[in-house]
């Protein structure tokens, strides 16, 4: 559906979208002497899959990091919804409606599935310290938040499980639950770091469908994946990154078909791309 | 008969004020420590800011229940010392803080430079008269045999017991509460919980506070049961006692830091009366007296290793809890 839109957007590195939800400027993450991340400009037009390749080291995680306040870029602002959110803390990242799942996947194992749920709930007031003991005074925050617990869980066939402790659960399972419990946030744009890592490829199909009905729903999804079949399938667009740097952008047929991309991938492997990158970068940025 | 006796005294110890100092203490800590996975080695501390606040203040002529007032108001200082530095790092740094900052503040209260503020060394003596001067219980002696306690005794024993009870039941409340269900996944993992909007700081250290506050209030007991504050009643090896309480009764359950204090204290009573009748008898012939305190410790040990083998919930806590764990 969304393709249309894009269809008129030019495959390069950090081109404006029509309609961007996310709009990235400038940020770059250094370990030491290693550049990590150093994005020029990217934009994320709302609405849409678009998904993050690129090889190992390339820094997609560390960008998803920065952007949701697990790490901290030394430059760079970007801006959600209009909002602008560096310098916000992790937890402050979901009242602007930005979510995040987790490579490996973070369950709460000692929680029942239900509980997963409504612990993201926003906005419960039983969450304070004062009031806690007052049920009546946060009954009804709760029981909303239980009712879209169970459409969600319904959503993601997880009913059957509510009352199961979350560490019982299938590896698919849990991320299934893993993206329910970040709907659970009400967000906007939801980023998941590889949502397909150590999944069953016959549960693999299914994800994809949640995923595309998460878009058809108005969310945008922004996510890394390293399954080519997954990522060719569902994306609007696809963004790709080497060595901290957007390289490629573009409808998925015309980034797979991108020299620079293929350079990256073998690169990575024989050891030569990464070197012209490397100078490139410096000539770049000195 | 003889056996019956060390048996009777082993449950006066259990039921006794020292296991109700242990099982509050222990509430506390399993709030920080249980619930909220809070490696917290410094419950000591908190127990020495109320047993202090409740001493100088009578020494400075103020009434003692105040004085338990400005122990919790302290608790609530060592809260963020503790908390301050290391809460925002990962959960072994905070052990690294409790354990150091809870020594640091002993050692600050038993100096020379502090002895006019804090008595040194010698601590209080006697501050205690109000709380047995309000006792409603008739003067005499209470039970049978060697189970039996003093009515001064029976007292302390009712209003801790009691303190243990409201602290037990204060924790199932907020843990069946949306804060308790926030304070638990910080315990599974704190970055899941903070992806999902909460502010995963704040619940740290009011978890720490709480479990802070009901630490001096099990300090101000301790001070009030022995009639006497000195800093050296509060070394670390009592937070790692109360620790072992923790884990024999099953941490992150209700009922566990009571059933684990009680268990704790029958078993180093038990131990060490049947060692003594053992050795007294002649049965036990490769044994002084004198070494007596230390194999009861070296008994508990034992225990504690067998139950972490074979019970790894603890003795209230139900058997997925402690499975779950393997992966």
């Amino acid at each position: 559906m969304s393709t249309d839109v894009l269809a008129a957007v030019a495959a390069e590195p950090g081109v404006p979208k029509p309609n961007p939800i996310l709009v990235v400027d400038d940020v770059r993450r250094t370990f030491g002497g290693l550049v990590a991340v150093d994005v020029r400009h990217l934009e994320v037009e709302r609405g849409t899959i678009t998904s993050l390749i690129g090889p190992n080291g390339a820094g997609k995680t560390t960008l998803f990091n920065c952007l949701t306040g697990f790490d901290r870029p030394q430059a760079g602002y970007w801006a959600f919804d209009g909002h602008r959110l560096e310098g916000r803390f992790a937890y402050q990242i979901p009242r602007y409606g930005l979510v995040r799942t987790f490579q490996l996947t973070k369950a709460l194992d000692r929680l029942t599935v239900m509980e997963n749920m409504l612990l993201a709930s926003r906005g419960n007031r039983g969450e304070r310290l004062l009031g806690a003991l007052l049920r009546p005074s946060w009954r009804h925050t709760e029981d909303a938040a239980r009712q879209r617990a169970e459409r969600l869980l319904e959503t993601f066939e997880l009913t059957r499980m509510g009352h199961d402790l979350a560490g019982t659960l299938s590896g698919g399972q849990r991320k299934l639950l893993e993206m329910a419990r970040a709907l659970m946030t009400e967000p906007a744009a939801i980023l998941l770091d590889e949502p397909m890592a150590g999944v069953n490829p016959r549960l693999r199909q299914t994800l994809c469908e949640h995923i595309e009905g998460l878009r058809d729903g108005g969310l945008t999804v922004f996510l890394i994946e390293h399954d080519m079949d997954v990522v060719m399938g569902i994306s609007d667009w696809v963004v790709c990154m080497a060595e901290g740097n957007v390289i490629s952008e573009g409808p998925p047929a015309v980034v797979r078909a991108d020299p620079a991309v293929v350079d990256a991938y073998l690169g990575s492997h024989d050891g030569l791309a990464p070197v012209d990158e490397r100078e490139s970068h410096e000539d770049e940025t000195s | 008969m003889d056996v019956l006796n060390v048996f009777l005294d082993a449950i006066r110890v259990a039921i006794g004020p020292q296991a109700a100092v242990f099982a509050l203490a222990g509430v506390g800590l399993n709030l920080q420590f249980g619930y909220a996975g809070l490696l917290n080695f410094g419950q000591v501390a908190f127990m020495l800011a109320g047993a202090y606040g409740a001493s100088m203040t009578v020494d400075a002529g103020g009434p003692l229940w105040l004085g338990i007032l400005v122990g919790m108001a302290a608790a609530l200082v060592v809260a963020m010392l503790f908390g301050l530095p290391a809460l925002r790092l990962r959960a072994d740094y905070l052990a690294i803080v409790t354990i150091s900052v809870g020594e640091i503040i002993r050692l600050l209260v038993r100096s020379s430079t502090l002895e006019p503020v804090t008595n040194g060394v010698f601590g209080y003596r006697d501050f205690a008269a109000w709380f047995y001067a309000i006792n409603p219980i008739p003067a005499g002696r209470y039970g049978v045999g060697n189970l039996a306690f003093p009515a001064r005794t029976l007292w302390l024993i009712v209003v801790a017991w009691t303190l243990v009870l409201l602290a037990s039941l204060l924790v199932l409340g907020l843990m069946r509460s949306p804060w308790g269900r926030v304070v638990r996944g910080i315990r599974e993992d704190e970055d899941a919980v903070r992806s999902l909007g909460k502010n995963v700081f704040m619940y740290k250290l009011q978890a720490l506070a709480l479990g802070g506050l009901m630490g001096a209030l099990a300090g101000s007991l301790r001070a009030i049961d022995s009639q006497a504050v000195r800093p050296d009643f509060f070394l670390t090896i009592t937070t790692f006692m109360i620790y072992a309480a923790v884990i024999l009764g099953g941490a992150g359950t209700i009922i566990g830091p009571t059933i684990g204090a009680m268990a704790l204290w029958f078993v180093i009573s038990f131990s060490e009366g049947l060692l003594r009748l053992g050795i007294e008898s002649g049965v036990i012939e490769f044994l002084d007296p004198e070494d007596v305190a230390a194999i009861r410790f070296m008994i508990v040990g034992l225990a504690l290793i067998l139950l972490v083998v074979f019970r790894p919930q603890g003795l209230a806590g139900k058997p997925e809890a402690g499975l779950l764990d393997e992966h």
